[in-house]
């Protein structure tokens, strides 16, 4: 997809993207949010209605069921600029699809390990089960977990963090350095370029 | 297909726009996502008034729109509502897309705005997801009229009555020898003190020769397949060595049988009946069931008393177990509950104190039809006692057992309270935390026992025992309590405590839960639909709860619940099809390997794997929509309508659109020539 206004891409070294410079510097972070339809969105929901407040960085997709969480959503939310993903089902012994949540669960764990391996904190990514009664119990996580990743700072993937979301620029960039396996230098942020290729490739794979 | 759409975003009065920048999201999204296919970005007052749908209906048709997106409230609230509108605009309902910025955001959050960026980042999400919605057609599935109800209690039988009164077929299916359930052993009803035989016998008896009814006592279900409209159950009719079709009901064999057994499921261990036996008078059907581990002629070969003396010669020892299969559209779930077990609170001396006693056991005591005919006597079967004590509570509103009220308890202790003093003259004394009388009649007749003289002593119980300290607690009951409206400790000693035990669900509700493809809560009470909306429907189409089965209920509410269950089963028979949403599975069968993984992720066993082409397949009705084969299908061969990869994921890009200060997000994507090179340079 294509953006407008495209900020500049090399200018911006060592600053924090996505930050909210206009509010006082405070890092505001963007969260992915996978909810259930029967549970955790309802929760979202009654938070809603009961005006029950938390912290606007957390955006929420529904979902049918915990169950139906591919793990390359994820994934994608990451490399599409998440700072962190949370997810959220019915409590254990009450999906509603009987119990496609202990799959969500597994899902989950093994995730955790995954990102880590890519070098994503696992405070990133989070679980929090919510029955369609909590509304206040889910809003006061997402604030929790807003400040944990406030406090984390942003997903820094090496190599990454400066390039545009269209890319054009970095592509031209890219051209100009012949495309040597490091990468190109004036963009790697110092970070170890074996590394970041290496995370490349995994996310690339785990997001195929 | 060239993407036309039009974004509505709503104010809902001040509800959204007074903490979302309404104009500027719609001017916004008109600007930045053309090249994403929004045709007209437009904000207007209240969306779901006719003129908002109107404006819907009037732009697909003026812009030759083909894709809409609403910004307003929750889904829940309006998607069927826009759905609507947009049908009626000529396009398929379900290119309509939903985005809550009122639950999710005006209502939430204060930051004007952070709550306007990030509306403008949940429209562009809406407006991605909507990109890739599909057509879809709701499923047709034909509706069997004939309805299995289970559980032949109270709820149980009003259903029956009420789907078999319409017309239609209903299989009662009962696990005991009798239909009547709890409230058969009831004594009386509160608060009008109706007899409760009195009032539920006639409907037994209405149930049990009704034309349309085909009653299956001492029969239990163990199989359920099949999705709404045609389920197909495996029913066990347990045998009862006597034929159905010979006997008369006489009751010759149960006087004749020499062999008494203690009762410990109608008389809850308090009377004895024979090794052939109804398990009460009023017994529907009247056909007795031989107690087979106690029968002589089964333990030891011989006896057959009840042979000699039936004169029909019903009594057949070869009898088997029969399994049954039943075709039924919709299917009513009316198990009830267990009675909490007093023995797991060892302070209050069930079990080990002889005239401590369980609510249901005191039903029985005042039951004329009852092991004493009606006379309440202590343990020994003679003394009248002089003052009791009734404990409210018991095992309920207690962390340590159940946490919740089991709602029947105040009023069924009130109404011990009034029979001791209408018959007995006894002093009663109640030990409750709060008195809970929310019914019709019910405050009335708390008010009745307070005039009659009960006494009410507010704490709960710590111990009941009968080690006397003091003098004259010889030979009695000792209550330790504190009365937390004095503020003392106190002793009370009486000659017999009456534990008011709460409500649990069944000992197999999980499991049956599982059987008929419904969901329960960590206690085990099963799970409406909704709770307040929908309170006999559950998530499996077809299939409906009533009663004690999805929490502690008293009769006027099972009765109820029976009857809106008939009505919602009912209504489906009428309907003779139904619309299934057309949220489901499909397996691309060119794309699958048949590994079968699929296979044991689905709850409801809709995917099945068809061996002469290697692959699975999933069956459209009975599948649910929850996706769990979706993510789990190593091959990416399963994709689910509704909520598609291709759906969720664009969903994500849209999301991730916007930083949260509203400017757009750097993030981490690499363009696909990148990785290209990357890839390449890693090969190299």
């Amino acid at each position: 997809m294509s953006a407008q206004a495209p900020v500049a891409p090399a200018s911006t070294e060592g600053a924090t993207p996505a930050a909210s410079p206009a509010e006082g510097g405070l890092f505001e972070p963007v969260i992915i949010g996978f909810t259930c339809n029967w549970c955790s969105y309802r929760a979202a929901d009654l938070a809603g209605t009961a005006r029950t407040k938390y912290p606007p960085n957390i955006r929420l997709i529904r979902l049918m069921c915990s169950g139906r969480l591919d793990p390359t959503f994820i994934l994608k939310a990451f490399s599409e600029g998440a700072d962190a993903v949370l997810v959220s089902g019915c409590h254990p012994g009450e999906c509603h699809y009987i119990e496609q949540n202990y799959k969500a669960l597994r899902r989950f764990q093994l995730l955790q390990r995954t990102i880590q391996a890519l070098g994503i904190e696992p405070e990133r990514l989070q679980l929090v089960w919510a029955s369609a009664a909590e509304g206040v119990r889910l809003a006061g996580e997402i604030a929790r977990v807003t400040e944990e990743v406030r406090a984390l700072g942003p997903l820094n993937w090496p190599a990454a963090r400066l390039v545009d979301v269209d890319g054009v620029d970095l592509d031209a960039a890219w051209e100009a350095t012949g495309g040597d396996a490091a990468g190109p230098p004036e963009k790697a942020g110092g970070a170890n370029p074996d590394h970041a290729h290496g995370n490349h490739a995994a996310v690339v794979e785990a997001v195929k | 297909m060239t993407e036309r759409i039009g974004v509505y975003v709503c104010h809902c009065g001040s509800n959204i726009a007074g903490v979302v920048d309404v104009a500027e999201v719609a001017r916004w999204a008109a600007e930045n996502l053309r090249d994403r296919g929004v045709v007209i970005a437009r904000d207007y007052k209240f969306m779901c008034s006719s003129a908002g749908q109107q404006l819907v209906t009037d732009d697909i048709k003026e812009y030759d729109l083909n894709r809409i997106v609403v910004a307003a409230c929750s889904p829940h609230l309006h998607e069927r509502t826009f759905r609507t509108a947009t049908a009626r605009g000529g396009l398929n309902p379900y290119l309509c897309e939903l985005v809550s910025i009122r639950e999710q955001d005006s209502w939430v959050h204060t930051n004007k705005a952070a709550a306007t960026a990030k509306a403008k980042a949940l429209l562009a999400g809406g407006v991605e997801r909507v990109r890739r919605n599909e057509p879809m057609e709701p499923i047709k599935v034909d509706i069997n009229p004939a309805t299995l109800v289970v559980g032949g209690g109270i709820a149980g039988i009003s259903a029956t009555l009420e789907i078999a009164d319409a017309g239609f077929k209903v299989y009662l299916v009962e696990k005991d020898p009798s239909i009547g359930g709890h409230m058969a052993q009831f004594d009386k009803t509160f608060p009008t003190l109706d007899c409760a035989a009195c009032i539920l016998t006639p409907r037994m008896v209405a149930a049990g020769t009704h034309p349309n009814v085909e009653l299956l006592t001492w029969s239990e279900v163990e199989k359920v397949e099949g999705y709404v409209g045609n389920f197909t159950v495996t029913v066990r009719k347990k045998a009862r060595y006597v034929n159905e079709d010979l006997c008369n009901g006489c009751g010759v064999c149960q006087e004749k049988c020499p062999w008494k057994v203690p009762d410990d499921v109608f008389e809850v261990g308090m009377g004895r009946r024979k090794a052939i036996y109804t398990p009460f008078d009023q017994a529907v059907p009247r056909i007795p069931v031989i107690d087979r581990p106690n029968c002589a002629y089964f333990k030891n070969g011989t006896c057959k008393a009840c042979e000699k003396f039936c004169d029909a010669n019903a009594i057949d020892f070869t009898q088997e177990d029969q399994i049954l299969t039943l075709q039924v559209g919709n299917i009513i779930i009316a198990t009830g509950y267990d009675l909490f077990d007093a023995r797991r609170i060892p302070q209050y001396g069930y079990g080990r104190l002889p005239n401590v006693f369980t609510s249901l056991e005191f039903e029985r005591l005042c039951s004329a039809a009852g092991p004493t005919n009606g006379n309440i006597v202590l343990r020994d079967g003679k003394t009248a006692p002089k003052t009791i004590g009734i404990v409210h509570c018991v095992g309920s509103r207690d962390k340590n057992y159940n946490a919740y009220c089991s709602a029947i308890c105040c009023m069924q202790s009130l109404k011990f309270a009034h029979l001791v003093m209408e018959r007995t003259g006894a002093e009663v004394t109640n030990f409750y935390i709060d008195i809970r009388t929310p019914g019709k009649g019910y405050e009335e007749f708390y008010e009745r026992v307070l005039e009659e003289g009960g006494h009410f002593v507010r704490g709960k119980v710590a111990d009941i025992t009968d080690a006397a300290r003091l003098p004259g607690e010889e030979g009695k009951l000792i209550v330790q309590v504190e009365d937390t409206l004095t503020g003392k400790q106190r002793r009370i000693p009486l000659d017999m405590v009456v534990l008011s035990a709460g409500l649990q669900p069944r000992q197999n509700a999980k499991d049956a839960a599982k059987l008929f493809g419904i969901s329960c809560s960590f206690d085990g009470w099963a799970i409406e639909k909704h709770p307040k909306l929908d309170p006999v429907a559950t998530m499996t189409e077809g299939v409906f709860v009533a009663g004690c089965v999805s929490g502690p209920k008293d009769i006027p509410a099972s009765v109820a619940q029976g009857a809106a269950a008939a009505a919602r089963v009912l209504g489906m028979i009428q309907q003779k099809q139904m619309n299934l949403e057309p949220i489901k599975a499909t397996v691309h069968a060119e794309h699958c390997s048949g590994c079968r993984i699929c296979n044991t992720m689905c709850p409801y066993n809709a995917i099945s794997f068809i061996e002469a082409e290697g692959v699975s397949s999933v069956n459209a009705a009975m599948c649910q929509g929850c996706g769990t084969c979706v993510a789990a299908c190593p091959a990416g061969a399963i994709s689910g309508s509704g909520f598609s990869d291709e759906q969720v994921l664009a969903q994500i890009e849209g999301l991730l659109r916007l930083g949260a200060d509203g400017e757009p997000l750097r993030r981490t994507a690499y363009p696909a020539t990148h990785h290209e090179a990357i890839e390449e340079a890693v090969r190299a």
